[in-house]
């Protein structure tokens, strides 16, 4: 399909139901949390089909350029329910069916990115960013565990190659320019084009994934007249490992950098696998997380402790900066006009040096930081030689935490006399706010106890005695 | 008509089978149509509505100038706009369709834009300009009751002398807690399209538990009859109570919009504004007083429910006195004194939440009976077994004997058994000894729920079905389908009666053009009494046929059987549908309303005695958590479930409802906090800040099973009622998380708040010093 007009800001969500009149995908929020609106989207990845859930909601119509759109209308198979719709239909997995829609459509892709095996944590994850309010999630469970644990065998997989044919056809590597220079949606295909186009037009908005940038436009009502895509360069798009270093390009999506990140530590794994939804990390990417200066992003503190370095371009420019000073200050961030996040340099940890974070919030899954903590610590012979501190949801922006740095250098972990001191450092350090997610005290004394519980666990107490998450020590046990 | 226990034990066809929900095919592939999913008749503008800018206050200018002159838009509504009266209130007269000049709660709807998009209309509204001159705002219970305002006056049930019984016990405990409210969350928000019809009338699609209220309200502000509009809602995305009420001010606005304009229009809320312009369960401020003996059986008991109503009475009074009448739980109270005060506060009225005041009664005494068991370092259990209704102990604060108390004993020792609680119990107390950081902890509560409407008169509901002449047949009554599966059930009513397949049941939207005067699809009672009114109205067809073919076929009554869509005639048969066609030509009438009132029911609110409730569902949760010491975090372990349908009419659906409200009502409990600035302005008005349980949430050991009962009065097929009941069997989560802080500091009175966020299970745990914690844990390193 090829669209010749198109208002810059326009969702897919409205697009669907108010051009299409396509109404099986439903409005639940508005904002990319509670599923309603799930499409998949389909896309030639690795010389396969790859299916990726999205928030239609947030997500613009010239993103998926290139790409095929399924939705729920799009499943059965003549009169025969797709086997997704059939497990949740025969095991009573939809009430008021409002989510219903959502829900098929995120276990439609696990059903065809699973490989056939999906455990109830797989499914779990799945379903973290849909909300049903009716069922209780059992049935719905139950559904794709059935559903999501045969080998995919559907009119789609039948049809793969002849999809792969047209992907491959309308996935060009052209510049995508539509409107004019006063109100446009750009996907450049070039950085250099990317580079030239931000640089005239500063005041553009720069999308990736729209996670953050949606809400602008359907809760702030942005009018968002010139938006640049940066979704198609496929040049910002690369991870990139090297002997000290992973690079990973802005447009990484957080799926995709997940297991590489989450190689470094299985909490960073967790601390991804809590992040948003399935839906929200298909879409979001690195880049954005970081760009859009967001206090309590759960990228930034975990990276912030590990070292991370932030490479920005401006025109023909390009520079690099350690991560923690890109952050100034609540909403303001070290960023010129018309410079733009191209990349992330991650460097790999020792072997020497331990890695915990921990993210603190009101729900497990797919909610938002009160605290992240993120601790990377180098022990020699029982001794803490270097440290690297930092939490998000503690300031107006992730920070690192110098004073319990400072603490927790040449501290002895079996030490447990400066455990304390150590922890109460995080007073000097931060002076955090009280909002809806927690109060300020609650966030000292957290911060404070996650300290502890770090040394703790490196003194050498196990992680299955410490936390709630049975998934850490899943993780841990995989060590 | 009675049935008979001949009816209720031959072989159905339909009924008592786990049949899927009716829609359950459309639902997956997103072809089951809401009100935003209907196609738009030609015409159709789009409304946004704008809200107050302060809790309280005076209007001293509202400029909407600019709003007018917006791009798109069509018409501006206002109070001044309201023909007839300005209130959508349910019956006190108290909430205005828009703010005059006084403001009441912060985003209260003042005017609304009608507009050819929707978003025109939504851009449009953000240019108004308000000058108001704001007073400071009543916000929490506590500056309501302070300041003296209530939306209704106090009420009481009194018995015995509860303060000189507390006095006289030998021993004593006092406290406190907090209960929060709830955002239903339904995830199709609210919306309503309204299209003008001749003589000023009106057809309101709705997205509503409560058409009959959607209509008489619209007629009311509209100044027309109620016979001149018409509301219909084939389904909901959900309701739970927030669409009792709640969804008639949409419905008006939308209406009052089509008036204005002569077009259809259409209004559909964004999730943020539903969220801070529609009402909520009512959060509570609860203390307590309570007398006992050493075995922990209690004398006396003083509880005063304090109730943050918002800023009108909407279904204040009866949920209030609902959270009265399940102040004692399933407990005998022998001398008491439940008082209840229903304050006024500048935020949005709150309203009608599944179990409707119920559950902040029933978390009121279940603390109360924690602290004696702590008190008493007992079982908390024991404690539980020993206050139990039982003979000679049968009595309620409100006059109701309790006929069946032998059901709660039975059912909660079963689940005793079945959860392995004892040993559980056990195992956990040996797993805390060592354990440094996490906790664990365990309980067992009981639920006892009366069904039926407290308003007596509520109780009643209507049905309308046709047989067309090829035997289909057309099914249609007062309830709505919210996704309670209601139309399934009352289907398989239907269609078990004539002996007909599921097929030829067409289940149709409901309309206040086809049965009138109806009650709200609420107070769990959909079943029971749509269900009734259907099987007379099914069964006087029935009655019409029998007596046809009786005298056409010259065989006795008793010798005709409608079986297999077919009717046996002594020893023939013919098809059902060939039946109908030779009825019709014979002139027999095919089509009958049909009328249910609930028996036995009285009550005499002022003098606080009768029958509110024709019977009580019963349940019972044992549930076990484990909470991190250093952060508050929580997760659930195990929860066993044993629940009392009676005889269940579609176990799949009332297991969906037990599961459903589990979850839900655990939400409540735990996860789902609203808070509010000092300023009246909610801060929780998404799902990104809001947080209703995902599927993570639910533990992975999760047994529900089906109490084996039936029900003593006579209800459809014997069944019970099941929408609210299990939303209160997780307070047995909050019990266990309780449970296991007691464990820390075995004897002291824990006081945990709902809900029991991470930040408020550190707050009960108090301050511990995390390293000394530790120390405990030191066999553990490297173990």
């Amino acid at each position: 399909m090829r669209l010749e007009r198109l208002l810059p800001r326009a969702t897919l969500l409205d697009w669907l139901r108010l051009e299409e009149r396509s109404t099986g995908t439903k409005e639940g929020c508005a904002e990319g949390d509670c599923g309603a609106c799930t499409v998949v989207i389909a896309r030639r990845r690795h010389g396969g089909v790859s299916y990726e859930p999205v928030n239609s909601c947030i997500t613009l119509v010239g993103q998926i350029d290139g790409a095929e759109l399924i939705t729920v209308e799009d499943l059965a198979d003549g009169e025969r329910l797709h086997p997704v719709q059939e497990a949740m239909a025969r095991r009573h997995g939809s009430q008021c069916g409002f989510c219903t829609p959502g829900i098929v459509m995120s276990l439609f892709a696990q059903y065809h990115q699973c490989g056939g095996v999906s455990n109830r944590d797989a499914i779990n994850d799945v379903l973290a960013g849909n909300l049903c309010r009716c069922t209780g999630y059992r049935p719905i469970v139950e559904a794709g565990l059935e559903a999501c644990n045969t080998r995919a065998d559907d009119k789609f997989t039948r049809g793969a190659a002849q999809r792969l044919g047209t992907l491959e056809a309308i996935d060009d590597p052209a510049d995508v320019f539509v409107g004019d220079d006063a109100a446009f949606f750009a996907a450049p295909a070039s950085e250099e084009t990317l580079a030239r186009l931000y640089a005239r037009h500063p005041e553009a908005t720069i999308v990736a994934g729209a996670t953050d940038v949606g809400l602008w436009i359907t809760k702030k009502l942005d009018p968002m007249a010139k938006i640049i895509h940066v979704g198609r360069v496929a040049a910002l798009s690369g991870i990139e490992e090297s002997a000290g270093q992973f690079a990973f390009g802005a447009i990484v999506s957080l799926a995709r950098a997940a297991p590489v990140l989450g190689a470094i530590d299985p909490d960073v794994a967790e601390v991804l696998r809590r992040f948003g939804s399935i839906q929200v990390r298909a879409s979001g990417t690195v880049g954005g997380n970081i760009a859009n200066g967001s206090p309590i992003g759960d990228l930034a503190p975990m990276l912030i402790a590990m070292g991370a370095t932030v490479e920005l371009r401006h025109g023909e420019r390009i520079r690099q900066l350690p991560l923690e000073n890109f952050f100034l200050d609540y909403g303001k961030q070290d960023r010129a006009p018309g410079e733009f996040v191209r990349r992330l340099l991650v460097p790999k940890l020792a072997p020497s040096m331990q890695f915990r974070a921990y993210k603190i919030s009101k729900r497990i899954d797919e909610d938002i930081s009160a605290v992240l903590a993120a601790l990377c610590l180098d022990i020699e012979g029982g001794c803490i030689s270097k440290a690297r501190v930092a939490f998000g949801g503690m300031a107006g922006v992730p920070k690192r935490a110098k004073t319990v740095e400072a603490k927790l250098l040449g501290l002895r972990l079996a030490d447990r006399s400066r455990w304390q001191s150590a922890a109460a450092a995080v007073n000097e350090d931060f002076t955090p706010l009280s909002d809806l997610r927690a109060s300020a005290e609650y966030r000292r004394r957290v911060a404070g106890n996650l300290v502890i519980k770090a040394v703790a666990e490196l003194a050498g107490l196990s992680s299955d005695v410490t936390r709630v998450a049975e998934r850490r020590i899943a993780a841990h046990a995989a060590e | 008509m009675p049935q008979s226990e001949a009816t209720r034990e031959a072989p159905l066809r339909h009924v008592y089978k786990a049949m899927p929900h009716d829609s359950g095919a459309k639902h997956v592939q997103g072809c089951a149509d809401y009100v935003d999913d209907m196609p738009e008749p030609v015409g159709t503008l789009h409304v946004a509505v704008g809200g107050a800018p302060a809790a309280r206050g005076t209007i001293r200018t509202l400029d909407l100038s600019e709003v007018a002159n917006a791009p798109g838009v069509v018409a501006v509504v206002t109070a001044a706009d309201v023909p007839a009266k300005n209130d959508i209130s349910p019956s006190a007269g108290d909430e205005p369709v828009f703010a005059d000049k006084r403001v009441i709660f912060r985003d209260q709807p003042v005017f609304a834009v009608v507009a050819e998009t929707r978003d025109a209309a939504r851009r449009a509204v953000r240019r108004a300009r308000f000058d108001i001159d704001a007073e400071k705002p009543n916000v929490t219970v506590e500056q309501g009751g302070a300041a003296g305002e209530t939306v209704l006056p106090d009420y009481a049930f009194v018995g015995g002398h509860a303060a000189k019984g507390i006095a006289a016990a030998p021993m004593r405990n006092a406290g406190t807690i907090r209960i929060g409210g709830q955002e239903h969350f339904y995830l199709e928000g609210q919306i309503a399209l309204a299209v003008p019809g001749e003589d000023g009338g009106m057809l309101v699609h709705s997205s509503t538990q409560h058409p009959s209220e959607v209509q008489h309200i619209v007629a009311r502000v509209l100044g027309l009859p109620d016979s001149f509009v018409t509301c219909q809602v084939r389904r909901m995305g959900g309701g739970f109570g927030g669409k009792e009420t709640q969804a008639t001010q949409w419905a008006v606005i939308a209406a009052l919009a089509a008036r204005k304009t002569g077009q259809p229009c259409k209004l559909r809320l964004d999730r943020d504004d539903d969220m801070m312009m529609t009402g909520k369960r009512h959060d509570f401020a609860v203390r307590y007083a309570v007398g006992y003996e050493t075995n922990g059986r209690i004398r006396a008991v003083n509880i005063d429910l304090d109730a943050r109503c918002g800023c009108s009475a909407d279904l204040t009074i009866g949920v209030v006195d609902r959270a009265m009448f399940h102040a004692d739980n399933a407990y005998f109270l022998p001398e008491f004194r439940i008082g209840s005060r229903r304050i006024k506060t500048n935020t949005v009225s709150n309203t009608a939440f599944r179990g409707f005041g119920g559950p902040q009664g029933m978390m009121a005494i279940e603390r109360v009976i924690d602290t004696i068991a702590w008190r008493l370092q007992l079982d908390p259990l024991d404690v539980r077994k020993i206050n139990l209704y039982g003979a000679g102990r049968d009595i309620t604060p409100y006059g109701q004997t309790v006929e069946d108390h032998d059901t709660a004993i039975r059912l909660i020792e079963q689940l005793e058994r079945s959860s392995s609680y004892r040993e559980r119990r056990k195992q956990i107390a040996a797993f805390n000894a060592r354990s440094p950081i996490l906790k664990r902890g365990i309980a067992l509560t009981p639920v006892k729920f009366g069904i039926s409407f407290t308003l007596t008169s509520l109780n009643q509901a209507g049905a309308l079905v046709h047989v067309y002449q090829d035997g289909s047949l057309h099914l249609n009554h007062g309830g709505t389908e919210m996704g309670q599966g209601l139309f399934q059930k009352v289907a398989q009513v239907a269609a078990e009666e004539l002996g007909i397949g599921l097929e030829r049941v067409r289940i149709t939207a409901t309309s206040t053009d086809k049965v009138p005067n109806t009650s709200a699809t609420a107070a769990s009672a959909g079943t029971d009494l749509n269900g009734m009114a259907v099987q007379r109205a099914v069964r006087e067809i029935k009655m019409r046929l029998i007596k046809f073919v009786s005298e056409a076929w010259n065989v006795d009554a008793d010798r005709i059987e409608f079986r297999d869509d077919r009717v046996l005639i002594g020893n023939e048969s013919i098809a059902f549908g060939e039946l109908t066609k030779q009825a019709h030509a014979a002139r027999v009438h095919l089509s009958a309303a049909g009328f249910y009132k609930t028996p036995k029911l009285h009550w005499d609110r002022d003098k606080a005695k009768g029958r509110p409730f024709f019977y009580y569902a019963y349940g019972a949760a044992c549930s076990e958590v484990v909470i991190d010491i250093l952060t508050g975090e929580m997760k659930v372990k195990r929860v066993d479930v044993l629940h009392d349908v009676g005889r269940s009419i579609n176990p799949a659906i009332d297991i969906g409802q037990i599961e459903g409200g589990f979850v839900q009502g655990m939400g409540w409990l735990t996860t789902e906090e609203l808070v509010y600035d000092e300023q009246g302005c909610l801060l929780t008005h998404a799902p990104s800040t809001y947080k209703i349980p995902v599927a993570a949430d639910v533990p992975e050991d999760f047994r529900v099973a089906l109490f084996d009962g039936s029900n003593r009065e006579e209800t459809i097929y014997r069944s019970k009622a099941v929408g609210e009941p299990p939303l209160m069997l997780p307070i047995s989560v909050f019990a266990a998380i309780s449970d296991a802080i007691h464990s820390l500091d075995p004897g002291k009175p824990v006081e945990l708040d709902a809900p029991a966020t991470p930040e408020a299970i550190l707050k009960a745990i108090g301050p511990v010093d995390a390293v000394a914690a530790l120390a405990l844990g030191a066999d553990l390193v490297d173990a």
